[in-house]
């Protein structure tokens, strides 16, 4: 057995589920009340820092209120976790984990990395290197509506019951474009692993942005059209598929209260609320390293000095995570700008039109390979 | 795979594969089955079928169980939980087990092929890859994956769909077009008639 490569994954998994996306929902939590803050014309939270009073001392250290989160779980854990009397006790408890588990579980094909050299060897920074990450990313994610549908049914009361119907119903529709819009993009590849898709871009330029290697190419500029459709449709799906304003009815409060998570307190809620923030990270992760170009420079091909040097794979790995950060940040400033959709609305749109252009997109894609590349 | 992995994902796919069966209440049987249709992909990657393994939780578990679970929601579970044993049923279906399982066993008996484990059969990927391009390489990516050691098992699925299985492929889709088309026909009846009794 190949202690190296056990004793890598083994880091891998914990430092990137660990150390990144766990903190990466902390911290936008918090950034998200700031930006709300910020677009509201607030100040947010900024109080949150060190706590020096307790010493004796006579101010506070505010630290930007950076200190928000750690209060915020904290306060989670601390409230009284009820389990009402009239829930299904097995599926009110296991309903949470449903959620959280496959929103962490999809990370596993993300490559949140190039390659670090350590020791000289070359390491691929993700976490399992598949040939079908794509359609495991959506396997995985097809099973969060699992966790959402059972917390309405097992809840055993009438808002977040319709809260439950309404999510499932969403996310089987908006999965239909999902699915078809990242096919374009896979037929323009040839590849269906992420790894390869990003050195790939990072070789010929990014999918939205073809401005080195062959991406100069006229066929690349043809091509950006479908991208650019293909790009919109999966975005849009993406915000439906995270329950995320404009299209988070299933928690709507204005209809349904608090939809699916009405009856859950302390940190049942709080594990729903972990989930839907990873499935934002995650999907942001899916369109930076599908569209975006994943950890790769612009203008600068550097794949293969990533396999020499560790600086560069550190680099490579920073210059994901601010993608990741910019496509979250518009992710929230999306939310608290738009109106919310009505849910006929949501539906006639996932089905009548995105479904529709989506399928276009593929047929537009395979002419223009077929004319431009034979 | 080491063999108490698959040993493990046999027990998971058989024990909830039971418990669809014989738990009462419709919720727990469909994500039993649910549970089940994992065990099942997890012994399709441990055979190289991502493609396979990936596409049986995607459209089963992911999307054909959700459904299923989504409708045993709107029925009147303690009604179904309280239904009586039929015991003339269970017989029935305990007697077609167990002539199934004695027809698997005779086909698998005379099985030459399966007796050598599979570790004794490598996948022979760089003669694949030759024996490709001897044959005029028609898809430059399968080969390309081959040489490079990996096996495109999406691609050839993929290449097997549209170019073997051409005509077949599109009768199946005509065939889900025309369930479709029916679905709608059906429910649309019945809305008329709703209509017609209000006026």
């Amino acid at each position: 057995m190949d202690w190296f490569l056990v004793l890598s994954s083994l880091i891998k998994i914990s430092g990137f589920t660990f150390l990144v996306i766990l903190p990466f929902v902390a911290l936008s939590s918090l950034a998200e009340r700031k930006v709300s803050a910020y677009i509201q014309d607030r100040v947010g939270p900024n109080r949150v820092g060190v706590p020096l009073t307790i010493f004796g001392a006579k101010k506070d250290f505010p630290l930007f209120g950076l200190v928000q989160p750690l209060a915020d779980g904290l306060k989670f854990i601390l409230k009284e976790d009820l389990t009402p009397k009239h829930v299904r006790k097995f599926y009110f408890w296991l309903a949470p984990a449903l959620t959280m588990v496959p929103a962490l579980l999809t990370c596993a094909v993300i490559p949140f990395g190039s390659y670090l050299n350590i020791g000289g060897r070359e390491v691929k920074m993700v976490i399992a290197d598949l040939n079908v990450g794509p359609l495991f990313t959506f396997a995985i994610a097809s099973l969060g509506v699992y966790g959402i549908v059972l917390a309405g049914w097992a809840s055993n009361s009438k808002y977040p019951f319709l809260g439950g119907v309404r999510s499932s119903s969403q996310m089987i529709s908006y999965e239909i474009a999902l699915g078809l819009s990242v096919v374009p993009v896979l037929m323009v590849f040839q590849e269906l692993n992420l790894g390869m898709i990003v050195e790939e871009q990072d070789k010929n330029g990014w999918l939205l942005l073809p401005l080195w290697g062959e991406g100069l190419s006229w066929q690349r500029w043809v091509l950006l059209v479908p991208m650019v459709i293909s790009f919109v449709v999966f975005t849009i799906a993406m915000f439906a598929e995270t329950n995320r304003m404009p299209f988070d009815l299933p928690e709507c409060e204005t209809e349904l209260v608090a939809g699916y998570h009405t009856e859950y307190s302390s940190m049942k809620f709080a594990m729903f609320f972990l989930g839907e923030y990873a499935a934002m990270i995650i999907g942001s992760g899916l369109i930076v390293t599908l569209f975006l170009g994943g950890w790769s420079i612009p203008f600068l091909p550097t794949a293969e000095l990533a396999k020499t040097t560790w600086w560069m794979g550190l680099l490579h790995m920073g210059c994901f995570l601010t993608k990741v950060a910019a496509f979250i940040f518009f992710f929230m400033w999306v939310r608290w700008t738009l109106p919310r959709f009505r849910f006929d609305q949501l539906m006639r749109l996932g089905w009548v039109f995105f479904f529709e252009l989506a399928l276009a997109n593929v047929f537009l894609t395979a002419l223009i390979l077929m004319i431009v590349k034979r | 795979m080491p063999q108490p992995l698959f040993y493990l994902f046999v027990a998971v796919m058989l024990g909830f594969g039971a418990a669809v069966v014989l738990l009462r209440n419709p919720v727990s049987s469909a994500l039993s089955l649910v549970v089940s249709f994992a065990g099942l992909a997890a012994l399709y990657v441990s055979l190289n079928a991502y493609f396979a393994g990936v596409l049986q939780v995607l459209v089963y578990a992911g999307a054909v169980m959700v459904l299923f679970l989504f409708i045993i929601m709107l029925m009147d579970i303690r009604e179904e939980q309280r239904r009586r044993i039929n015991k003339v049923a269970v017989v029935g279906g305990a007697a077609l087990v167990v002539g199934f399982v004695v027809q698997l066993g005779g086909v698998l008996a005379g099985y030459e092929a399966g007796r050598k484990p599979l570790d004794r059969v490598p996948l022979q990927l760089t003669e694949a890859a030759e024996a490709r391009r001897a044959a005029g390489n028609v898809s430059p990516g399968i080969t390309a994956d081959l040489e490079r050691g990996t096996l495109p098992d999406t691609k050839l699925v993929g290449e097997a769909l549209f170019t073997r299985y051409h005509l077949q492929l599109q009768m199946v889709g005509v065939l889900l077009l025309v369930a479709t088309v029916g679905v709608i026909v059906i429910s649309r009846r019945e809305d008329r008639v709703v209509s017609g009794r209000g006026e």
